[in-house]
């Protein structure tokens, strides 16, 4: 799972559950993977990214040094900016580990890279 | 178009070595898309509507793959393909490890509730389907599909229906406020896919369709 698919997930499909977001996470293994730098890609996805959102997730996985703490004002011509969203949202993989609810704490397993958001029927 | 365009008989022909279901199962009415017709669907929103390229994609039950895969070779930002099935999901990471594709996530979760589920609304350029046509025992899974995948899109929805249904496709889309385009008509031969196809080839008639925000009218979140 990378951080970008991270930064869509919430929780309040569970019943009760408001807001749900964003998940924490708990990595058991965590891989950097090369994937193509596309600058006009991540200059058209960067504005509906929620931000405080992916640094949270980097520190998570220990991945946030020299993460900048906002956008970029001027980020679609600032190549330093594209490349650490870049390699943030793209390039950290979690590999294994555990997506946490932040209101009821349940966990919903990563594995092999995909996280399984299903839910149980009375949890719905 | 500045960048090169995969042609239409090479994509096919790549798409020919994504492995498909091993045992299709009835209830989550998983027929493939063959490589011909996934080809065919993403060419055309690549060269006639700019809709994958650089572009952000999901692919609602995805299944083995075959059209996120072959979204990916199109030249989109990053695709995420979603399936409730593990078996599929499985199916479909081994695909994308053999085509060393790096660009895509998978997600397992439910497309009927994925809507309120993901905090995806209008996060998404282009969603691209398959669905499920809703005719055995989940009657109407077709038009969830179909409205889960409008909300999260910005730009546009590709889909395949019935073309039995079209009427009441249409009548839908004036509903939600969407436009809506006929892409092309199929033919999907259901090939013995189950037991219960007793005939050798069932050939159905299936809609290529094309649905869009019309533009300066897309909803706040």
């Amino acid at each position: 799972m990378k951080l970008i698919t991270h930064n869509m997930l919430t929780s309040n499909i569970i019943k009760g559950v408001t807001k749900g977001y964003p998940l924490g996470i708990i990595p058991r293994k965590v891989e950097v993977k090369d994937v193509d730098y596309n600058p006009e890609f991540l200059a058209r996805m960067i504005p509906n990214m929620d931000w405080s959102a992916v640094c949270k997730a980097a520190k998570d996985v220990g991945h946030d040094e020299g993460l900048p703490k906002e956008i970029a004002p001027n980020f679609t011509e600032n190549d330093e900016f594209l490349k650490a969203a870049h390699h943030v949202l793209l390039e950290i993989d979690v590999v294994e580990g555990d997506l946490v609810c932040p209101e009821t704490g349940r966990k919903f397993p990563v594995s092999n890279g995909v996280p399984n958001m299903l839910l149980k029927e009375e949890e719905a | 178009m500045a960048h090169s365009v995969m042609k239409l008989k090479e994509l096919e022909s790549y798409l020919q070595d994504v492995d498909g279901f091993e045992k299709p199962k009835i209830l989550l009415e998983q027929y493939p898309t063959t490589p011909h017709i996934a080809a065919c669907m993403l060419h055309t929103m690549h060269t006639r509507y700019d809709d994958l390229h650089d572009k952000l994609v999901a692919d609602l039950g995805c299944g083995c793959g075959v059209l996120t895969i072959g979204a990916a070779m199109m030249g989109c930002g990053y695709v995420l393909g979603i399936d409730v099935d593990d078996t599929a999901l499985e199916i479909c990471a081994r695909n994308l490890e053999e085509f060393e594709i790096s660009n895509v996530d998978l997600l397992q979760q439910d497309v009927n509730i994925i809507g309120s589920g993901v905090r995806m609304h209008k996060v998404v350029d282009t969603v691209i389907m398959n669905p499920p046509f809703g005719t055995k025992h989940n009657q109407g899974i077709d038009m969830i599909f179909l409205q889960n995948a409008l909300g999260m899109a910005r730009t546009a929805v590709y889909s395949l229906h019935k073309t039995a249904t079209r009427e009441h496709i249409q009548k839908k889309a004036a509903e939600w406020g969407v436009d809506i385009e006929v892409v092309a008509e199929l033919r999907f031969d259901l090939a013995n896919t189950y037991k219960f196809h007793k005939k050798k080839s069932v050939d159905i008639e299936v809609d290529f369709i094309r649905f869009s925000h019309p533009r300066g009218k897309l909803k706040n979140r």
